[in-house]
């Protein structure tokens, strides 16, 4: 149970993080497509340089898990098809949407209950994404 | 302090704590991915039953439904007590080309009313983007196997090349989108 209540905590930041910073925003996704500002470059970019620091340090020190076991991280297949496509697709949806997953649900709570039709396809995709799996380049 | 949490962050205040989430889940044991939740709720709903892809025991995936039920919450209290009046200072050159696709107040709130509303979605314009937009983010994030956390954050930060292709493919598809498709789209 007090585990729960650590992520659900951590759920809770990041939600305050999103829309605090207006990543939630569909005009912000928009204006990061266009190259029109900083804003989200700056988000992205600096999250994923110390991210690359934060994990080079984890690995290096050999860092354990609050549960005593030491934090893994799993190395991706290769493959290009699968990414590029699978990429294209969500990047498509992402700028249309205007919403990746993550701020999907923080719109919920921000009151914008109509974000459930877009929750509600986002399931249907992953749904069909499954029946069709097999028979899709990876 | 709530009055200076409720000015908006700029980004380099948000992107290390974005990063500080990441982290903070690795601690817990768990990796930052938000669109896993969604074949996990697929799987909760019984999709096990049509498509192997959806049969595993989606209980040990459960603490990330808690950790976007928390995303949830943090949404609401940033809605309710850390709220900020002024509109998002979009750059001028974004604020002048939506006006010019028939967005008539471009940053006064989070989203474009005339589309993310009910009765937006019962315009064409508004259909075409909640439910084929949010159906392309399912099926790509499962596609290339993660989304914006998943790939960007969690993948590059452990500098999988596989993501860096999967966020290559996320701008592909973002300024065909944006260049391409939505100025058609939005003038409908």
């Amino acid at each position: 149970m007090k585990k729960y209540i650590s992520y659900l905590s951590i759920g809770v930041l990041f939600g305050i993080i999103m829309t605090k910073s207006q990543a939630i925003s569909w005009y912000r996704i928009y204006e990061m497509f266009r190259f029109d500002a900083f804003h989200m470059y700056g988000i992205i970019g600096s999250a994923v340089v110390l991210g690359v620091i934060s994990v080079a340090l984890i690995k290096k020190f050999s860092v354990k898990s609050t549960e005593g076991t030491p934090i893994t991280f799993t190395t991706k297949n290769m493959s290009i098809p699968r990414y590029l496509i699978g990429g294209t697709i969500f990047g498509l949806g992402w700028a249309m949407a205007g919403a990746c997953p993550g701020p999907i649900y923080t719109l919920l709570g921000n009151g914008y209950s109509v974000i459930l039709v877009v929750l509600a396809s986002a399931l249907l995709g992953t749904f069909t994404y499954g029946l069709l799996r097999s028979k899709l380049p990876h | 302090m709530i009055e200076f949490l409720s000015q908006p962050w700029p980004w380099y205040v948000a992107g290390p704590l974005i990063t500080l989430t990441m982290v903070l889940l690795l601690l817990a044991g768990k990796s930052f991915g938000v669109s896993d939740t969604l074949r996990t709720t697929c799987a909760i709903g019984g999709a096990g039953k049509v498509s192997d892809f959806f049969d595993f025991d989606w209980r040990s995936q459960a603490w990330n439904l808690v950790f976007v039920m928390g995303a949830i919450i943090g949404g609401f209290i940033a809605a309710s007590w850390l709220q900020q009046p002024d509109p998002i200072p979009l750059a001028q050159a974004t604020v002048e080309k939506l006006q010019a696709l028939g967005i008539e107040n471009p940053g006064e709130e989070y989203l474009p009313d005339e589309i993310f509303s009910w009765e937006g979605l019962f315009t064409l314009r508004g259909f075409i983007m909640l439910v084929v937009g949010g159906f392309l983010i399912g099926f790509g994030a499962r596609y290339a196997g993660g989304c914006t956390s998943g790939h960007a954050i969690s993948g590059l930060s452990n500098l999988q090349l596989p993501s860096l292709i999967a966020v290559i493919g996320f701008f592909i598809g973002g300024l065909i989108m944006t260049y391409l498709l939505l100025p058609l789209i939005l003038t409908l």
